[in-house]
């Protein structure tokens, strides 16, 4: 069986990562949270990779553990590699701002006592590095329709659209292969959330891989090539975009739920919550209308079927047909 | 019941007027869309018509009288984040207790678990928070909800979950909801008229 | 990440971190402990034995003995003692002025106002002079001290109070609460005070060095106990005469040992923040 992973031409490749905290809770009990389990998913240059998980599951994190900024708190197992190569701590710090960018998600982000083209050009290390990005500040900032009055500005002083235009700008100004949005979308009015969708597509038309972390799936639909479903730490399905469409393409039966309940499909209820705790079996076993016995104890694997990942029983050890 | 704002307008500042002249008209066991863009005003209009807000011009009323401030009050605003509108130091039964204690059925309908009950809130995710949010709000003194944006945060399987929840509370006791949202497709499923902000907000 | 932080090696690497700061706080309360009850059950009479006045430091009198031959260990014990009741005494006063003044203040503006002048005028005197004007004017000794400095002491945790209450007053659930029709007593009681206390807590504490500190300069000047009181102040200002002559045990130690105690109480203060502050709890 081929995994999606050992295509060539990978960009990113995260190999069952698993992040988890040490948190004190009442008292003197520490006390192990893991926030993702297990998890694998792949980015290809010139391709837009989705994360759709409800917001404050802990998803973010994978863009951290990418960046290498995860508090110390935390303990990470599984491997992520960057073009075939392990990313380790100190790869991480040297291609972090070079090769792999993360778009944040507001301004609050910016140095509110630097003017925009600064933090853009970023720590140099004499006038002759300053003068070059400078002018690929420049270039780069023109391309989205930021004139030269913009550079001077702090950030207090950019207007929503602007901001956000300066956030992908500085993003860009070393020229990454990678970028990781966290969330571009929330808050911002229809006509921002589009032209947002707009840049990312662009970038992916530049030969860029990005990977998207959102929770909402209209931004995921419109955005990606590719959409992995996040449930309770687990990512239980990967599938192409197209497949969203309809629920009968999709396999999982949370996603199938998932599609149904958009307003534009029907609205349709599905009852049943995510497991608070850590569950010993697979994580939809509660509200799984095709659960079996096997769901309750064992965690089933991310197996591929029929050139879509699936974490469920049903489909593992079931022959692709292909 | 009929909740009525008739002409009002507001700034936090002199010079950025928010909102200018805006009148609105709520009956009992109606439900009315309320789209606009977010950072337009519409949270400080829904701040406005539950009584968080006060130093506005024009006036709010309940079947034409003005709403005694000291009380409880019967239109009772829904935020967009729940965890903020949760003392981090009460574990979530007593956040619950504050406004009401809801009979078992009516938490089962809300989906909330007896488990829950003895958490502290930032121990449950922002979609379980909100169902307590909601239920909170459901006092039996409550007369209109305003719900700002309450669903935005949540995954579409939870969204579809609370409106089914509070739609149906609402419609069977009587209850008026202003469902205040970006959303379109949403509030067409769920609304019987859509107001426009932008529309009725006379800037 | 997978590297042990520093406190996780060596002796106590058992241990998590929020137990060693525990097993610190407990020691050292211990220690003070010990300190406050022995010099409680010490009679303040000591004998006085004139042959053998003015030794130094020796396994029999591990401090040194004075001018009239009373052992300073035991002196010193006792004027410890004596220094941490009333500085116990001045912080918890302290801290429940500082408590109320911080509710006052969340009121109303007008109330607000007049905590914020009382803040900037007892902030801008200097302490010891408003210690030494309070104290003469309620007649000194003990209850004299303890006032003095109580009342010059809620100015830092009043002006953290008022802003934290200030800042949860503005918060969410407090606005809902007020639109469930709870009065502002009841938020005080229910909404601020749970999420106030550990800092009034930690504030207590951290005053309580300050408070031993000044009551024994206070002492030392003359404004504060009475000199026939085996206080550590009383203790320095009397050695005053005696330094030049060489006695420098009489000085030196039961200075070394207020500082110890200072210090002790100030660890525990630290480790009790770090204890209660959820922003650092995790670390």
């Amino acid at each position: 069986m081929i995994r999606m992973g050992d295509v060539m031409g990978k960009l990113l490749e995260v190999n069952n990562l698993s992040i988890s905290f040490t948190q004190y809770v009442q008292g003197l009990n520490r006390h192990d949270l893991k926030v993702i389990s297990d998890l694998t998913i792949d980015v290809g240059e010139a391709e837009i990779v989705a994360i759709l998980g409800s917001s404050g599951s802990g998803k973010s994190l994978l863009a951290h553990s990418i960046l290498g900024i995860l508090p110390y708190n935390s303990h990470v197992e599984g491997e992520i590699k960057y073009q075939g190569n392990i990313l380790n701590q100190e790869l991480k710090e040297k291609l972090r701002g070079d090769e792999i960018c993360l778009i944040p998600q507001s301004v609050n982000f910016l140095d509110p006592l630097m003017k925009v083209s600064e933090q853009a050009i970023g720590e140099c290390k004499d006038e002759k590095e300053h003068d070059e990005k400078k002018i690929k500040q420049r270039e780069i900032f023109a391309k989205y329709g930021l004139d030269e009055s913009v550079d001077d500005l702090y950030p207090f002083e950019l207007s929503g659209g602007m901001a956000r235009k300066v956030l992908l700008s500085t993003a860009l100004i070393g020229d990454p292969k990678l970028l990781i949005a966290d969330e571009p979308t929330p808050g911002l009015d229809k006509k921002s959330v589009d032209e947002t969708i707009m840049d990312i597509r662009k970038l992916k038309e530049n030969g860029k891989g990005v990977l998207l972390i959102t929770h909402e799936i209209d931004v995921a639909l419109r955005t990606a090539d590719r959409i992995a479903i996040f449930y309770s730490g687990y990512v239980i399905e990967i599938n192409k975009v197209e497949n969203f469409e309809n629920a009968d393409n999709v396999l999982h039966p949370y996603t199938k739920a998932l599609i149904n309940s958009l307003p534009k499909n029907g609205f349709n209820l599905t009852e049943g919550v995510q497991p608070l705790d850590v569950v010993s079996g697979c994580p939809y076993w509660e509200n799984c209308p095709i659960r079996s016995d096997k769901c309750e104890k064992d965690i089933p694997n991310l197996v591929e079927h029929d050139g879509v990942m699936i974490r469920c029983f049903n489909f593992e050890g079931v022959n692709d047909e292909s | 019941m009929n909740l009525k704002a008739n002409n009002i307008s507001f700034s936090y500042t002199k010079k950025r007027p928010i909102l200018k002249d805006v009148s609105l008209s709520l009956k009992s066991n109606e439900i009315i869309g309320l789209m606009g863009d977010s950072g337009s005003g519409k949270s400080t209009l829904c701040k406005i018509l539950s009584g968080h807000i006060s130093h506005y011009s024009g006036d709010v009323t309940l079947d034409d009288k003005k709403i005694p401030d000291k009380d409880f009050y019967p239109v009772q605003l829904i935020f967009q984040h729940p965890e903020k509108t949760m003392n981090p130091k009460w574990k979530m039964e007593k956040v619950l207790n504050e406004s009401w204690n809801p009979p078992q059925d009516l938490k089962n309908t809300f989906g909330l678990k007896d488990s829950w009950l003895t958490r502290w809130p930032n121990e449950l995710s922002g979609g379980e928070l909100q169902r307590f949010s909601i239920l909170r709000a459901l006092n039996p003194k409550t007369k209109f909800i305003i719900a700002d944006e309450i669903s935005t945060m949540l995954d579409a399987v939870t969204q579809v979950q609370i409106w089914e929840a509070l739609i149906n509370y609402c419609r069977a006791n009587n209850i008026g909801i202003l469902a205040v949202s970006h959303d379109e497709e949403l509030l067409e499923v769920l609304c019987d008229d859509i107001l426009k902000f932008d529309e009725i907000n006379n800037l | 990440m997978s590297e042990l932080p520093w406190y996780n090696k060596g002796l106590f690497s058992s241990l998590n971190l929020r137990q060693k700061t525990i097993l610190t706080i407990a020691l050292t309360a211990l220690v003070l402990a010990v300190i406050f009850i022995c010099g409680y059950l010490i009679d303040a009479n000591l004998p006085t034995n004139f042959a053998i006045k003015m030794k130094p430091p020796s396994f029999e009198h591990p401090f040194g003995t004075d001018w009239m031959g009373r052992d300073m260990f035991i002196r010193t014990l006792k004027g410890l003692s004596l220094s941490i009741m009333i500085g116990l005494g001045a912080s918890i006063i302290s801290s429940i002025i500082a408590t109320i003044l911080a509710f006052i203040a969340s009121f109303n503006d007008y109330c607000d106002s007049v905590v914020s002048w009382l803040i900037d005028l007892f902030a801008s005197v200097p302490h010891i002079l408003l210690i030494m004007m309070i104290s003469i004017g309620l007649g000194k000794g003990a209850f004299g001290v303890t006032m003095a400095v109580a009342f010059t002491h809620w100015v830092n945790l009043t002006r953290v109070l008022r802003a934290e209450v200030m800042q949860i007053n503005t918060s969410e659930y407090v606005a809902l609460s007020k639109r469930f029709g709870k009065g502002k007593l009841w938020i005080a009681k229910e909404h601020i005070l749970p999420l106030v206390l550990s800092q009034i807590f930690v504030g207590t504490l951290l005053v309580f060095p300050h408070a031993i500190m000044h009551e024994s300069s206070v002492t030392f000047l003359g404004f504060g106990l009475s000199p026939h009181e085996p206080a550590i102040g009383i203790i320095l200002s009397e050695s005053m005469s005696y330094l030049a002559m060489g006695a420098w045990w009489l000085a030196f130690f039961p200075g070394v040992a207020l500082l110890i105690v200072v210090l002790l109480f100030d660890i525990i203060g630290d480790n009790l923040k770090r204890l209660v502050d959820p922003s650092q709890a995790n670390d």
